[in-house]
């Protein structure tokens, strides 16, 4: 999949998290995250971040996220829509994990 | 040297003796009682004069309660005129710090308040503490309810002047928390009857000065220096507000409900037993719960101590609660029936709980039912640090009844959002594991290991009973096991023991 555009998807209501995705030049994932869990849990949300954009199959992305206490499922859901968003793709690929 | 009346009094044996010999008195004062009222020596025409007459002087302690909780205005208002009159140096006992002391992060910045000593901090103030973003001479000293008390009676916390919002008093310093209408009625004294026994000067802030005489009184004015009439002193309908809130949320209320049935089952329940409810809404809520319960089985509770609601009002005008204990107004109901119920009976902070006196309350306690932001797989509690390291909570009396009470429930969710109640350490030791007896969540209860008849108890009434190690497990299953925060290197506080002794540090988070 391509990035053609900007994507958002989620809130920054309470337990959800807010991800904007865009093309950038270079390769690989930058992420920009605030989170209200950051001392916690920060470093495991850029995690879930950076391996839900590889599952993706995109490069040279930016994210910036922000976050309100998201469980991980719901962080891999906001990030994959922000990123078919983006494509203009509706493969959602649905699955019962 | 001879009397009025010719007989010797030898000065040798009046020194042996410390008695200094008798002057006779000025002509006395002859005035009528309307008369002396308008020209006595307590009441003072503004702050600034009360201040100054107190005899306040750079580095000396002040002390202000938090029966306002978010509602007060006197301490901000008391440190803005410290400050304005060019003090220095300034000791705050307050016996807690809450969301309405933001404006303290400035007296800070400009010298005028250099050490804190508290039950709890939250908001502004606390960020501003815990990210080192203000200096103070030395740690924030927190201490419980009782532990304060206790320290200001054997003198380990001396005040040199208290500071003290009352609803009403006379000119003479009579004060009362409930003879007042309206906005300014707090309830209960309770906390501040101690800074009025012990500081060395009492200077009262009312917003009614009532007629001579305001009895029955809270704070007596023989233990009252000065009295300032002030427009406001606090807005109460913010006492009922973030941890005293009557709760409506379907997981508190759950969680509450579980805890009425482990305390039905404990062996406590009983004819003639005592309990108390600690702030928090899940806490505050149980009473709901065992009022059917101790109707239909005639049992009536002998007392209710501690922070009082409208709910353990109702049940002591209903009859199942004989005597109201009341060191604190958690609402406006309690403030009406500590005014209008004969054994709705004002306590103060010592009586409540001084951990060194055994006629205490909390030495007579079966139940309490207590709050927690953390529980850690020894059972010890953390009411006063938030999960992002962050002071945000106060002690409250939560070590002091804990100790005491024969049955000591904790309740708590599993998560609050992402963050997990119950981890493998807690991020700041308030209340040790080995007093906590019962942990209640939404997913399960989970039993001291040293109470094993309790868990034998909650077992056989089909209770649905899991280890602490299991609660952590099902926490972490869902939000995930949570990294160690970093710390920086300075300690902000120091947590102390009901006895006064040190219990724990913290350390100021990284920006």
């Amino acid at each position: 999949m391509e990035l053609l555009k900007a994507g958002m998807a989620g809130t920054v209501e309470s337990g959800d998290i807010l991800v904007e995705v865009e093309k950038t030049g270079a390769s690989g994932v930058e992420i920009a995250l605030d989170s209200t869990v950051m001392g916690l849990y920060g470093r495991q949300i850029r995690e879930v971040i950076e391996k839900t954009v590889a599952e993706c199959g995109v490069s040279g992305v930016k994210v910036t996220a922000s976050d309100k206490g998201a469980l991980d499922c719901t962080i891999r859901a906001r990030v994959k829509t922000a990123i078919l968003r983006a494509c203009d793709s509706s493969d959602y690929g649905w699955t019962v994990k | 040297m001879k009397n009025a009346i010719g007989h010797e009094l030898s000065p040798e044996l009046m020194k042996s003796l410390g008695l200094q010999l008798h002057e006779t008195a000025e002509k006395k004062d002859t005035a009528t009682l309307q008369e002396r009222l308008q020209h006595n020596g307590k009441l003072m025409p503004s702050l600034e004069d009360a201040i100054r007459a107190a005899g306040l002087k750079d580095g000396m302690t002040v002390s202000f309660h938090h029966h306002f909780r978010d509602g007060d205005y006197v301490l901000n208002n008391v440190v803005a005129t410290i400050s304005k009159m060019g003090y220095k140096d300034i000791t705050v006992a307050s016996s807690s710090l809450s969301n309405a002391h933001g404006p303290l992060v400035q007296y800070i910045k400009d010298g005028t308040v250099t050490a804190l000593q508290s039950s709890g901090c939250r908001g502004k103030l606390a960020d501003a503490i815990s990210k080192c973003e203000v200096e103070l001479k030395q740690p924030v000293i927190f201490r419980s309810h009782g532990g304060r008390a206790a320290a200001i009676a054997n003198g380990s916390l001396h005040i040199d002047i208290a500071f003290l919002g009352v609803a009403s008093c006379d000119a003479l310093g009579n004060a009362s928390g409930t003879n007042a209408e309206g906005e300014s009625m707090c309830g209960s004294l309770g906390y501040a009857r101690v800074d009025a026994r012990y500081a060395d000067k009492v200077v009262l802030l009312t917003e009614r000065l009532a007629a001579y005489p305001n009895l029955p009184a809270s704070i007596p004015a023989t233990d009252v220096d000065y009295v300032v009439k002030v427009d406001a002193i606090g807005d109460s309908s913010k006492i009922s507000s973030g941890a005293t809130r009557y709760t409506k949320n379907p997981r508190d209320l759950m969680i509450a409900e579980t805890a009425a049935k482990a305390i039905m089952a404990s062996g406590y329940f009983k004819d003639g037993f005592s309990i108390q409810t600690g702030s928090g809404g899940a806490a505050l809520a149980v009473t709901r719960f065992i009022e059917g319960e101790m109707g239909e089985k005639g049992i009536t509770a002998d007392f209710a101590l501690g922070g009082i609601t409208s709910q353990i009002v109702k049940l002591h005008e209903q009859g199942l609660v004989k005597k109201v204990l009341d060191v604190q107004g958690f609402d406006g109901e309690a403030a009406r029936s500590i005014r209008d119920n004969a054994n709705h009976v004002e306590i103060d902070g010592n009586q409540y709980a001084s951990p060194f006196n055994e006629g205490s309350a909390i030495h007579q306690l079966d139940v309490v039912i207590l709050s927690a932001l953390e529980i850690d797989t020894q059972f010890n509690v953390n009411v006063l640090t938030g999960s992002d390291g962050i002071i945000r909570g106060a002690i409250g009396g939560h070590p002091d009844t804990a100790a005491c009470a024969a049955l000591t429930v904790i309740v708590s969710p599993l998560i609050r959002g992402r963050i997990p109640c119950m981890v493998d350490h807690v991020g700041c030791l308030i209340t040790e594991g080995s007093v906590c007896d019962v942990l209640v969540t939404d997913v399960g209860i989970a039993v001291n290991p040293n109470r094993p008849e309790v868990e034998q108890r909650l077992r056989a009434a089909g209770l649905n009973i899991k280890t602490i190690q299991q609660l952590r497990d099902e926490a972490y299953a869902v939000v995930g096991k949570p990294d160690a925060l970093a710390f920086g290197d300075k300690v902000v506080a120091v947590v102390t023991d009901p006895k006064g002794k040190a219990l724990d540090v913290i350390y100021n988070v990284k920006a």
